[in-house]
């Protein structure tokens, strides 16, 4: 078996641990990557269109490009790739931890290190966490699914398609099915508002003249060796309206229902998860319960956009290699999430360092008003033009934002929108 | 008849009224801010997009990695260079899958040159190399 030590491994080689790599490398520790594809890129391979890297590079990009871009910076570097090469097994009960990869080339392979970085991204949900009734025919995808089938590998999963959910992935695909000359009838929400960003209903849906059908829950999927329809039913102020159900004809239908992070190995490393997230709970170095174990990227929570997986990921390869050499925060507060506010990663900062939070409100609103609370006093107050659930909000917090804390007796910051 | 359209500028997503006033110009009303009607005005008399899709790659398949792996990579993104007018964009996909790119191929490779004397060109997106 190969058996191989560095200063640190990172498990997944999509934007997040490209990122946190060269962080750690250019800090003077020795780093491998270890990812289960034949190349690296992570998700951003398959997502051929446009719109990636205006905060990174200062530019439009497709996915592709700017996986390209950041791979070119690991050029010149020490730092080892694996790819072709799944982790397995993650013991990190001790100092050092230790990976059991299965790889194509080596078959398995044993990787030790001081740090590990998880980075494996996120995958969707599927018709079983939604709880469609109906027989199971063919012709039922993810909506993630369809994209790498028909952006990689050239297949086109079929003609007639209906979306349910409206998540952005779901409608950058209705573009790409009505591109690839498929027939897309109908994007189905169970919610009174889309989930996706205007700009891609717009670009997406009003482009091709594709109905939403918002307050629609769907009720059934027809068919018995291929789909054949979709019945969806209208909600009107609360109530299921079965009487109004109708079915739209389709051989296809596609799930963008949400994402979920990646977290067996998580699990198995005994990483404690933080329920509104369903990533690792982090404190202010982006390290997880497990000293020596840092997350970042979607593993840690859904992002939207990659520019700021990058630029989280940057933070935690940084962090991880301070605490390599042995850095420790010295006075950490808790950070809750308030009124209307999902969540908040991390869940904890340092009372004397600059830190960087993200969250995700519950609310839609314009002109809306973001406090942070710390100890139950107003320290800060940001207004915001426009929030709403699909777009994540960055907060900065400083050690003057959290003066009040330093030597309370458990301190909290709070944040909540208005 | 005032037509609707929402600016999508900038997250506010503004919904806009849009009259077409006798002299060819829009009067454009519901913006918050002066870059809502620049949009209505490029929206409704010259809309452009900018296009991504897929070629085909001459040979089949191509693999950055092992042939016949997880890898099995058989399109090559593209994209339009810069927004193309959107009236033509379903000749500009047309022109796309007539393309057969051989291998390999270098990200920001051009493909198409000034289609149509647009001055927008279609380039590779990705870089793949040839199957040995
Ligand atoms: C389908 C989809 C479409 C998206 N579209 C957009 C978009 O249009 N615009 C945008 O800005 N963002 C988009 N995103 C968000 C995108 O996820 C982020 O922008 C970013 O690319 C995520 O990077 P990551 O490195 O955290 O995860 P990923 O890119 O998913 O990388 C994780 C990597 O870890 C590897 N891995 C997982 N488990 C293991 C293991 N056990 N062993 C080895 N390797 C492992 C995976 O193979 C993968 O390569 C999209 C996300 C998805 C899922
Ligand atoms: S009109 Fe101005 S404020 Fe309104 S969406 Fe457009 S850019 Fe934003």
């Amino acid at each position: 078996m190969k058996d191989l030590t560095f200063d640190s491994v990172v498990i997944g080689g999509g934007a997040a641990g490209m990122a946190a790599a060269l962080e750690l490398d250019r800090a003077g520790f020795s780093c491998a990557i270890v990812e289960r594809e034949e190349a690296l890129g992570g998700i951003l391979t398959q997502c051929i269109h446009n719109g990636f890297g205006l905060i990174e590079f200062n530019e439009e990009l497709s996915g592709p490009e700017f996986a390209e871009k950041i791979e070119e910076r690991l050029a010149g570097t020490g730092i080892t790739s694996f790819t072709g090469a799944t982790v397995m097994e993650l013991d990190a009960s001790g100092d050092i931890k230790t990976l059991y990869c299965y790889t194509g080339a080596h078959g398995v392979m044993r990787l030790s290190a001081r740090v590990v970085v998880l980075a494996m991204g996120c995958r969707e949900r599927n018709r079983g966490n939604i709880r469609i009734p109906g027989d199971r025919p063919a012709g039922v995808y993810t909506a993630g699914l369809a994209q790498r089938l028909v952006n990689i590998e050239g297949f086109v999963p079929g003609k007639d398609v209906v979306i349910i959910g409206s998540g952005d992935i779901g409608l950058i695909m209705a573009r790409r099915m009505s591109w690839i000359g498929c027939k897309v009838h109908a994007v189905v929400e169970i919610l009174p508002y889309p989930s996706g960003l205007t700009r891609n209903i717009v670009q997406c849906l009003h482009d091709f003249g594709i109905p939403l059908y918002l307050s629609h829950l769907t009720t059934n999927i027809v068919g018995r060796e291929r789909v054949e329809g979709v019945e969806i039913t209208p909600i009107e102020n609360g109530a299921t309206r079965y009487d109004k159900a109708f079915t739209i004809p389709c051989d296809t239908v596609l799930l963008s229902v949400g994402l979920v992070p990646e977290n067996e190995l998580s699990k198995m490393a005994g990483v404690e998860l933080n329920p509104m997230t369903n990533g690792p709970v982090a404190d202010s170095m982006l390290m997880t319960n497990v000293p020596g174990v840092f997350a970042c990227g979607n593993v840690l929570h859904v992002h939207d956009l990659v520019d700021y997986v990058v630029e989280e990921a940057r933070r935690a390869g940084a962090h991880a290699a301070r605490w390599l050499k042995g850095e420790r925060p010295k006075a950490e507060a808790r950070v809750k999430a308030g009124p209307n506010v999902r969540y908040c990663a991390p869940s904890r900062v340092d009372l004397h360092a600059a830190n960087k939070l993200y969250m995700r409100t519950l609310i839609v609103k314009n002109d809306a008003t973001l406090e942070v609370k710390v100890n139950n006093r107003v320290v800060k107050s940001v207004k915001k033009n426009h929030i709403q659930p699909s777009e994540m909000i960055a907060v900065e917090l400083g050690p003057k934002d959290l003066e009040f804390a330093v030597g309370a007796p458990d301190p909290v910051v709070e944040l909540s929108i208005s | 008849m005032s037509e609707e359209l929402i600016c999508i500028t900038c997250p506010l997503g503004c919904r806009l009224s849009v009259d077409r006033q006798p002299d060819g110009g829009l009067a454009v009303t519901g913006n918050r801010c002066p870059r809502g009607v620049k949009y209505a005005n490029e929206e409704l008399l010259a809309p452009r997009r900018v296009v991504s899709a897929t070629a085909a790659v001459e040979g089949g398949a191509a693999c950055s990695g092992n042939p016949g792996g997880l890898c099995a990579v058989s399109r090559l993104p593209v994209r339009s260079s810069a927004a193309y007018p959107k009236q033509g964009v379903p000749e500009l996909l047309e022109a796309i899958y007539a393309l057969r790119v051989s291998l390999p191929v270098s990200r920001g490779d051009v493909l198409i040159k000034d289609f149509k004397g647009s001055g927008v060109d279609v380039i590779a997106t990705r870089t793949l190399k040839r199957v040995e």
